[in-house]
């Protein structure tokens, strides 16, 4: 004798209606388990895409130059400060672009200083560059113009000013050809930079661009704090790294004294980082879903219990073991993909909500995850049923027959 | 046909072996209305699951329809019991959930019907049996005479060769129980062995052929004229 698998379902679903407060109780300890997996690799796969799009927005085929040499540590404190023995200078960052690999180079001083206009002061950071960081960095202008395309050691006394700058110190006044003191130095202002917002590291905002020699001379320096690099494609990166790391020894007695960022490097160490934590926190939430298949077992043991002379009663019309363990196990079936249904729902709402709460974070759930999640969920719900319904295959049928 | 060979079932309570049945042999042809009857522990009820597979003998021999299904798998047996065997039970077992059609059709699904014909033939059981009517009401929603007919109608669907009824009329009123035999016996016209388990004498008597059991053996197997009730 065979059962038709939509009669079977069909039994299982009447079954399943039939008692609505334990379906809804199994439903719900599965969905939450599903839902808790959707939103928490939702949360991890934001945080990895947050990360991605922030070191995007630094430029595309970036390499950064920082002075000092890192071995085994990547980036440590004393090359965040800038600590060498050998300084990055003017002539390293012009000598970098006699490359055919290299599109762009723009070097970087960075210090604070009070800006001062129309009887206004503000301290602000103080970015010395070239006119080709605002395309390595993809920055937008508001206003007027970048800094001009001049050589690097001439000291134009111009800037280009944050968006925040610009309404602190001029307010509703035009800002473009106003002159503005920064530190013991006038500098015209020549542009307005748009509204990018925080760029990891720069708070653009806020921040005050002027011609690196500039820079140079109103910090009282000759060093850089770094150089950026701009390869001219993808492929050409290891090349341009290359070129980068030969040309500086060169320049500083044939000694590697430099670390070499790429950006692709760091972009997929913290992947590596986010994913390995999405998965930590997957995991951890698919625990849930074990707890939900152990609470699916016991309901169906109550269930099996409740049932007995049911079962019997199939038995009596001709039920084999193998048909009463199907239908049980097509009910388990059933409950834990409509429960991982529900869940799944509930966890893109979920989701919806975080990207709705923090617009900054694309919280969407990886579509590993989500069918993991669904996999998971089902194959514990069916397994955990399996005791449950094996008792009730073997329950002898005139013992529960007298059951009622 | 059913033919029993010296069958004894024993049961273990504890350290000590109850004989339930001893040495039970017995022939019940084909179209034949028997009543079993005896006092509570006779051994009546579990002679019935015997002859309705739901139990196994200890010894001996069980022939149906000349075939020896003593030592079927438990497989064949719920084959068996699906396409030659009706059950009614005392306490309807109906499941409450599913309507009066929805109850009727079980066999028909365990037994792999398609769809269609199943309809058909849940259709013409519960015509035969007055409750077309009826057919999407719950058991809830049914008197105790409309949900034993219910149960008759579900274990005729499969135009079984048996009908055991166990105290078919224990759970009923005296009308509604003297229906139910009515029905019982309609059926057993159309030469369906008719196998009835009671306490009740006068329902008893109505059967052409009367075992009475003590202490697990027959102590009395008479035929005779269909007795009024």
């Amino acid at each position: 004798m065979r059962l038709h698998s939509g009669d079977v379902s069909l039994f299982a679903w009447r079954a399943l209606k039939g008692y609505p407060a334990r379906t809804l109780l199994m439903l719900i300890a599965m969905a939450i388990g599903v839902a808790a997996v959707v939103v928490l690799t939702s949360l991890g796969e934001g945080a990895r895409r947050y990360v991605s799009a922030e070191f995007a927005s630094l430029g595309t085929n970036l390499l950064i130059v920082i002075p000092g040499r890192s071995e085994t540590a990547g980036i440590n404190p004393s090359t965040m400060m800038g600590e060498t023995p050998r300084e990055l200078t003017l002539d390293d960052a012009v000598s970098l672009t006699r490359s055919f690999s290299v599109r762009r180079v723009a070097p970087i001083t960075v210090g604070s200083a009070n800006v001062i206009a129309q009887g206004r002061q503000r301290e602000s950071v103080i970015l010395g560059s070239s006119h080709e960081l605002l395309a390595i960095r993809r920055w937008q202008l508001a206003q007027g113009q970048f800094l001009p395309d001049t050589d690097l050691d001439l000291a134009t006394p111009v800037c280009v000013i944050g968006s925040k700058i610009r309404n602190e110190i001029f307010a509703a006044r035009r800002a473009v050809g106003e002159w503005l003191r920064i530190g013991d130095r006038r500098f015209r202002v020549i542009g307005v930079m748009g509204s990018e917002g925080r760029s990891i590291g720069v708070d653009v905002h806020d921040t005050v661009i002027i011609p690196v020699a500039s820079a140079q001379q109103l910090f009282n320096q000759s060093s850089l704090f770094r150089i950026l690099v701009e390869a001219k494609s993808r492929s050409a990166i290891g090349p341009a790294k290359q070129f980068v790391v030969d040309t500086l020894r060169e320049r500083h007695q044939d000694e590697e004294d430099v670390t070499v960022i790429t950006q692709d490097g760091v972009l997929a160490t913290f992947d590596r980082i986010l994913n390995a934590l999405t998965i930590a926190v997957g995991g951890i939430a698919a625990i849930s879903l074990g707890v939900a298949g152990i609470l699916i077992m016991n309901v169906m043991l109550v269930a099996v219990s409740q049932r007995t002379a049911e079962i019997g009663l199939l038995k009596a019309l001709g039920a084999t073991r193998r048909q009463i363990l199907v239908l049980f196990l097509i009910e388990a079936l059933l409950l834990s993909t409509l429960g991982a249904a529900l869940g799944l729902a509930v966890g893109q709402l979920g989701s919806l909500a975080i990207r709705y709460a923090f617009p900054l974070l694309p919280a969407y759930a990886p579509a590993w995850s989500v069918s993991l999640s669904i996999v998971v969920a089902v194959t514990t719900g069916v397994l955990c049923s399996l005791l449950p319904a094996r008792r009730a295959a073997r329950l002898d049928p005139v013992l529960a027959l007298s059951r009622r | 046909m059913i033919r029993l060979e010296k069958i004894g079932r024993d049961f273990r309570v504890g350290d000590q072996t109850v004989h339930a049945l001893n040495d039970i042999s017995l022939q019940i042809n084909a179209g034949e209305y028997v009543s079993i009857m005896g006092p509570s522990g006779s051994g009546k009820s579990t002679l019935l699951h015997l002859l309705g597979l739901l139990d196994r003998a200890s010894s001996g021999r069980y022939f149906l329809n000349e075939r020896d299904v003593t030592g079927l798998s438990d497989e064949q047996q719920a084959h068996t019991r699906n396409s030659q065997i009706g059950f009614v039970f005392q306490g309807f077992h109906l499941v409450p959930r599913l309507n009066a059609a929805e109850n009727v059709e079980l066999p028909l699904l365990l037994a792999g019907v398609p769809v269609e014909e199943r309809r058909a033939r849940v259709a013409r059981a519960l015509e035969s049996l007055a409750l077309a009517d009826r057919a999407h009401h719950k058991p809830d929603q049914l008197s105790g005479g409309q949900r034993q007919r219910v149960a008759i109608a579900r274990a005729t669907v499969t135009e079984p060769s048996v009908l055991l009824a166990d105290e078919p009329t224990g759970n009923l009123d005296q009308h509604s129980g003297m229906a139910v035999i009515d029905t019982l016996e309609a059926l057993n016209a159309r030469d369906i062995t008719l196998i009835v388990v009671t306490h009740d004498a006068a329902i008893g008597r109505r059967a052409r052929r009367r075992i009475k059991m003590v202490d697990g053996r027959i102590t009395a197997d008479q035929t005779g004229h269909h007795a009024s009730a």
